[in-house]
């Protein structure tokens, strides 16, 4: 309600009891950054719960193949895979919820916590990345970023209206801290080192 | 209802993970036996938080499971943090970079605003919980809402939001399974990140079994998750409406961004045609640089997780929708101009003090009677209303713990100790204390008088029989053995040993 903002701002303009505090500069922290983020990326995203599939030089989309082991709908949004269903500009996002496995590609990787960015572009109708039972990402080893520090200088942050890091699958531990994958989200989540073509 | 157990759920890698909330060890419950209720709340009397930590700590089950969990947490948080060189530094610029905002807030509040409508969001402005509530309420009417989808915020709770929409005919489903068994149990959150951790595996079967239809007989997490998973995802196809939170805003994007383990807010926020996210003022920092300072504190302080398993961050609407933010003052631009207290705004909601905090790991966080807990709790919470918080202050032991822990680095203990003093300055202090503390006042004036009651204190304290010393009036006895007492005091001591003739006392 408009006078109420002009209240809000009065009193806090007339409660600044603590003078102008200095704003701090944040530093990168990357100088120990090791040259093959790959592997870092590895470790962390296992330690988040997710899976990192095995690559194969012949045939590259073999592994997403393998990955895909129970029956249902399969829907890629990537040009290097063929599933059964695609998004249309009429695909709404309940449209999502029958299916079984997504394939889609990360924007980016980071390192330090094994996370995955995506945005609407990515996703092209957001719930893609949260109604299907299970995820299957391709992510090109070009884009990963050591740690959150150079994630947030990435492009994506001002150019996306939605944007998400996903670190390994749903997750919950609400009962006596019994970890459980598939709370609301994904039940599993899957990652393909593949260079964008 | 029968839940289809997928074989994510007993894969035996997830075992060897302690990702998310998850503990790092297994700590099953062994018995089954009443959860004990909160506070008792009688209007605006003061809460009497020592009684109903009493009730939890007689229910030995649950008050061992819960400390064994919280300080569980509290460890995986240390093992993250020797795992980051730079953890005090990210501590210090956190801490400043909290302070840096919230002494230019108006400015920042006003950047943000023109950030995120630029975007497409529409700002609106609440002083406190009632208007909050008014404006969303009417967001849902104008819209023909009748079920909205909503992930976990602390500040709703302040704001009595889904009281306010049950009699208004909004249905509103919590999606996260802690905030979701509170809810369906009738019961606020006892912990801002764990709502449900007071509660044992089979208070859990014993609500769903009622509200959701589970199996009453089957208490396994796994199983329990997956009837709240299986209830609750139609009802996400179907809201109307979405509701999250925020934990963080940034002004110079105009993006807001929410942290959570489960995907819900993800799910809340993409599924319906309409968004609408309750922030509180106090949760905004400058740019996109300093984000990254939080998002690595956040989780790691409150689980021991690197991350959250989701970091949502919105800056518009997605076409052919709607998105609203309400930022919501409720208290805060006051608390601003509190000389010793503003500190307590730069709160990132992590946790991390409940969970090292000796007096909430075993009391339960439902005894304080207060939408915060713990010692975060009691400093913001006598704010809200001085009288009925006025006790909280003293459920603490001033170990410090929790100040050293917090990631924004709040003087927290002291700032227990300066509403110990104001309180007992504005004559909002019970009874009993105000006796013991004038007669405690008269001993420590005189040093004569001191002097003279120690050896008959300490004697006191040696010979009296336990029962003396362990009684309903001294709540230190409680739950505690008091420490061998010296022989001698330590001027008995130092007169013997130390002291040189001549020197004379002063008194």
């Amino acid at each position: 309600m408009s006078g109420s903002r002009e209240a809000i701002l009065g009193a806090i303009r007339k409660n600044h009891v603590q003078g102008e505090r200095a704003r701090p500069a944040v530093p990168l922290f990357d100088q120990a950054a090791p040259f093959d983020l790959k592997a870092l990326f590895q470790r962390s995203l296992e330690r988040m719960g997710g899976r990192m599939l095995t690559p194969d030089a012949t045939d590259p989309m073999a592994p997403v193949r393998q990955a895909i082991v129970k029956p249902g709908p399969v829907l890629s949004c990537v040009p290097e895979f063929e599933g059964d269903m695609k998004i249309t500009p009429q695909t709404k996002p309940t449209d999502i919820a029958p299916v079984e496995y997504a394939v889609l590609r990360a924007a980016f990787g980071v390192a330090e916590t094994g996370s995955l960015c995506f945005t609407e572009k990515q996703l092209h109708v957001n719930t893609t990345g949260f109604l299907p039972q299970h995820l299957v990402i391709l992510l090109d080893p070009a884009q990963i970023v050591y740690n959150l520090h150079n994630a947030y200088q990435r492009p994506e942050w001002t150019q996306a209206h939605y944007a998400v890091f996903q670190s390994g699958p749903s997750a919950t531990a609400d009962i006596e801290g019994v970890l459980v994958h598939g709370a609301q989200g994904v039940r599993s989540l899957s990652v393909l080192f593949h260079p964008a073509s | 209802m029968t839940a289809e157990l997928h074989e994510e759920l007993t894969d035996p890698h997830a075992d060897q993970l302690d990702h998310g909330a998850a503990s790092s060890r297994p700590l099953k419950s062994r018995i089954s036996e009443p959860q004990p209720r909160g506070a008792k709340i009688r209007g605006n009397r003061p809460v009497d938080q020592s009684e109903a930590a009493n009730r939890f700590m007689a229910a030995t089950e649950h008050e061992a499971m819960h400390d064994a969990r919280l300080w569980d947490l509290r460890q995986k948080r240390d093992k993250e943090m020797h795992g980051i060189e730079e953890w005090e530094e990210l501590r210090d610029l956190a801490s400043g970079i909290k302070e840096h905002t919230l002494s230019k807030l108006d400015y920042y509040l006003e950047l943000f605003e023109k950030n995120a409508t630029a975007n497409g969001i529409k700002v609106h402005w609440a002083k406190d919980g009632a208007e909050h509530n008014a404006i969303v309420l009417d967001i849902l009417r104008s819209r023909g809402v009748e079920l909205l989808i909503k992930s976990k915020s602390m500040l709703t709770e302040e704001c009595g939001f889904r009281e306010f929409m049950a009699k208004n005919n909004v249905e509103v489903i919590e999606t996260d399974l802690g905030e979701r068994i509170q809810q369906l149990d009738d019961e606020a959150p006892s912990h801002v990140v764990v709502p449900a951790v007071h509660k044992l595996r089979t208070d859990v079967a014993s609500v769903f079994a009622k509200t959701i239809g589970s199996d009453p007989d089957n208490a396994d997490a796994h199983y329990l998750t997956e009837c709240q998973r299986e209830a609750t995802r139609p009802l996400i196809l179907s809201a109307q409406a979405g509701m999250t939170g925020g934990n963080f805003v940034v002004a110079e994007t105009g993006t807001f961004v929410v942290c959570t383990n489960e995907g819900n807010a993800d799910l809340s926020a993409n599924t319906p045609p309409l968004h609408i996210a309750s922030i509180g003022i106090e949760k905004l920092i400058p740019g996109l640089d300093d984000l990254a300072v939080f998002i690595r504190l956040l989780s790691r302080s409150a689980l021991g997780s690197p991350i959250t398993q989701y970091t949502s961050h919105f800056r518009g609407p997605r076409e052919g929708s709607e998105m609203h933010v309400v930022l919501v003052d409720n208290g805060r631009s006051e608390r601003l101009g509190m000389e010793k207290f503003w500190p307590g705004l730069k709160c990132i909601r992590c946790g991390a003090c409940m969970n090292t905090c000796p007096v909430f790991r075993r009391s339960g966080g439902l005894s304080y009677g207060a939408t915060y807990a713990g010692p975060i709790g009691l400093i913001i919470d006598p704010t809200f209303n001085v009288h009925k918080y006025r006790n909280l202050p003293y459920s603490s032991t001033m170990n410090g713990s929790c100040t050293n822990v917090c990631p924004v680095k709040i003087n927290i203990h002291e700032q227990i100790a300066d509403w110990r003093r104001t309180l007992a300055g504005d004559g909002e202090i019970s009874p009993v204390k105000k006796v013991m503390m004038k007669a405690a006042g008269e001993v420590l004036a005189s040093p004569v008088v001191y002097r003279a009651s120690l050896p008959l204190g300490r004697s006191a304290l040696r010979h009296l029989p336990h029962f003396m010393l362990y009684n309903k009036l001294n709540t230190w006895g409680r739950k505690r053995d008091i420490p061998e007492t010296p022989k001698q005091t330590f001027n008995e001591w130092y007169r013997k040993n130390r002291k040189q003739p001549g020197e004379g006392e002063k008194s």
